[in-house]
């Protein structure tokens, strides 16, 4: 079983929010999933390579250049975001 | 030209109901102008008024739109345009692909209120051909589930059986072409959620091959697995959408120009019989269809009939593959050591883990719901996230965030890539003795809604998924019987850009 720190860590990690109640549920929960994920173990993979993708393919680059977008694709791109302002998307401070 | 034949077919057009056409029949109707396409989206249209409070499969309805497309395809129809085979027909989009100028939920509270800016290639693709769009079906939060009941907003109710679920996560667009209110729908497919939907509502799911279908506009799950892909009322229809939203495309760098056999996409697209507005019949492969199957070697991996599957279920699945046996095509029993519950564990490692990266972008700041009281950023994320996500969301954002956190990285996720290789391995196998694979898509048949509380029991509804999607190849469910009025599906698996494969076989299948 996962510890009630352990949850409260990952959460945090994963910046998602819990309450008391949630916390003890997916110490529970997770705990449970992870035991049946224990199954891998059995697994013979001391020879084999591991797969991030199901195909060949090498990295695809493209310059960084800007694109040319229409106006109003960047304004209803910017408009989409919760707070904006003069055309930028709004944050609440990040240094004190 | 209105001719005296064309009323006699007009009667006995309605008398199967319009909402009961394939895109061929609605097609060949309306280039024969037995029915406007306005005609039909009304029809369509209606039905979803009737019965949508019931069965609950459509997220947003744009009625407006729809119509509007409707009477443009009416207009080249009557200039005596030749028109492509989508063009004016009804279908619906699963609420994770964009359309522009529409809501765009993924089945979310965190994006109740998102109008997606631009247009999937997909949906693209279909409103070049002329598609009318009813609306955007309903699905698991974010795709994340296997039954619907994840959605935020309301769980979708199976058209065969009320109590029950329609499978997920594609369910919405599942149910709607099952009840009648779509022609066809597009879904999308991480680990099964075209095809256990397909298989629960009793209609043709394709999940095709990674990288045949552009990604680009569907909102992101788990970016190595997802594929977009048709679910239809016949197989037929499956090649017709597949033909149509296959391809490369620069905005997706892993979409690929499929090896699909090209010659079969040019004879539909560039016949004569199309030009004289005529639809030329499909049945090109029946009379051949004995001497086709007599060369197919088909392998039915033994791991995939476990104990505990529903004894009807697998009985269905089992006279499925004894018809193509009695048709000549030779059966062989293969192999696929990991390809159930170790698939299944590897893929709730994977996936999770690219979940929790894709999902980073919640953030309450960029798009979507921002919580109202947060004194400083941390709070943003926090509480953005954690009104704005429900808790099977959440909890995979957990898992994979676990998985790949410091100390646990090498015991899980490099481990279960692992694993994933040797998925791989075990099809590469098999795929040097066999043409194709069958098996059953779900070990149980629609369950009923509320049935499975603990998140594991959901997960492991999808045992016979996860293999083809950890494999990047094409799967398709296709209808193989009934277990009372609940309908069971049988799995096409077959060798990478095969889709023309099994889609013939599925084609044959229909006719056995």
């Amino acid at each position: 079983m996962i510890s009630r720190k352990e949850v409260q860590h990952i959460a945090k990690l994963a910046r998602i929010g819990l309450t008391d109640k949630e916390i003890q549920r997916f110490q529970k929960e997770l705990s449970s999933i992870l035991d049946y994920i224990e199954k891998l173990k059995k697994v013979d993979v001391s020879k084999t390579e591991p797969t991030s993708h199901p195909r060949l393919i090498r990295n695809i680059m493209r310059k960084d250049q800007p694109r040319d977008e229409k106006t109003e694709v960047r304004k209803k791109l910017i408009e989409a975001a919760p707070c904006q302002e003069r055309g930028y998307v709004k944050v609440k401070s990040v240094l004190k | 030209m209105p001719r005296k034949g064309l009323r006699k077919s007009k009667i006995r057009v309605k008398i199967m109901r319009l909402e009961e056409l394939t895109i061929a029949k609605a097609h060949q109707g309306l280039v024969n102008k037995e029915f406007s396409s306005l005609e039909l989206t009304k029809s369509f249209l209606e039905r979803i008024d009737r019965l949508d409070k019931k069965i609950a499969a459509f997220l947003t309805v744009i009625p407006d739109l729809a119509l509007r497309q409707a009477k443009r395809i009416d207009d080249l129809i009557s200039q005596n345009r030749r028109i492509p085979l989508l063009a004016g027909v009804p279908c619906a989009v699963k609420d994770n692909i964009l359309m522009e100028g529409v809501k765009c939920t993924a089945g979310s509270k965190i994006l109740e209120n998102y109008i997606a800016p631009y247009d999937a290639t997909v949906v693209k693709k279909l409103k070049t051909e002329g598609a009318v769009i009813l609306g955007k079906t309903n699905l698991d939060e974010f795709a994340m589930g296997s039954s619907t009941e994840n959605s935020s907003f309301f769980p979708t109710r199976n058209p065969h059986d009320f109590s029950r679920v329609p499978g997920g996560s594609s369910g919405g667009s599942a149910a709607a072409v099952a009840a009648d209110m779509a022609v066809y729908a597009l879904g999308s497919d991480t680990g099964g959620s075209i095809r256990v939907p397909a298989a629960f509502c009793g209609t043709v799911g394709l999940k095709p091959t990674y990288g045949a279908v552009s990604r680009y506009g569907l909102i992101a799950m788990a970016s190595s697995l997802d594929q977009i892909g048709p679910i239809t009322k016949t197989v037929e229809d499956a090649r017709i959408v597949f033909e149509v939203i296959a391809g490369k495309d620069v905005k997706d760098s892993t979409s690929v120009d499929s090896r699909f056999e090209i010659p079969a996409v040019l004879t539909r697209r560039n016949s004569k019989q199309i030009q004289n507005s005529k639809y030329p019949p499909f049945t090109h492969y029946s009379h051949t269809a004995r001497s086709k199957i007599q060369n197919l070697k088909i392998g039915v991996p033994k791991e995939y009939f476990i104990k505990g599957m529903d004894k009807e279920v697998e009985r269905q699945v089992r006279e499925g593959i004894r018809k193509f046996e009695g048709a000549g095509a030779r059966i062989e029993e293969i192999s696929l050591p990991h390809g159930t519950d170790y698939a299944l564990a590897a893929y709730y490692i994977l996936t999770p883990c690219e979940i929790s990266a894709n999902l980073a972008r919640y953030d309450g700041i960029r798009y979507g719901k921002s919580a109202r009281k947060a004194k400083d950023l941390m709070e943003v994320y926090l509480n953005s996230r954690e009104e704005g996500l429900g808790p099977e969301v959440r909890r995979r954002i957990m898992l994979g965030t676990y998985a790949l956190s410091t100390g646990h990285y090498e015991a899980y996720y490099l481990r279960a890539q692992k694993v994933r290789t040797r998925i791989i391995e075990d099809f590469n196998k098999a795929f040097q003795k066999v043409d194709i694979i069958l098996t059953p898509v779900s070990p149980v048949p629609a369950f009923r809604i509320g049935e499975k509380k603990d998140p594991l029991s959901m997960y492991l509804s999808d045992i016979f998924m996860t293999a083809v999607n950890l494999a990047g190849l094409p799967g398709m469910s296709l209808p193989c019987g009934k277990v009372g009025k609940l309908p069971v599906g049988l799995q096409i698996i077959g060798k990478p850009f095969e889709e023309d494969k099994i889609l013939k076989v599925g084609e044959i299948f229909e006719k056995l």
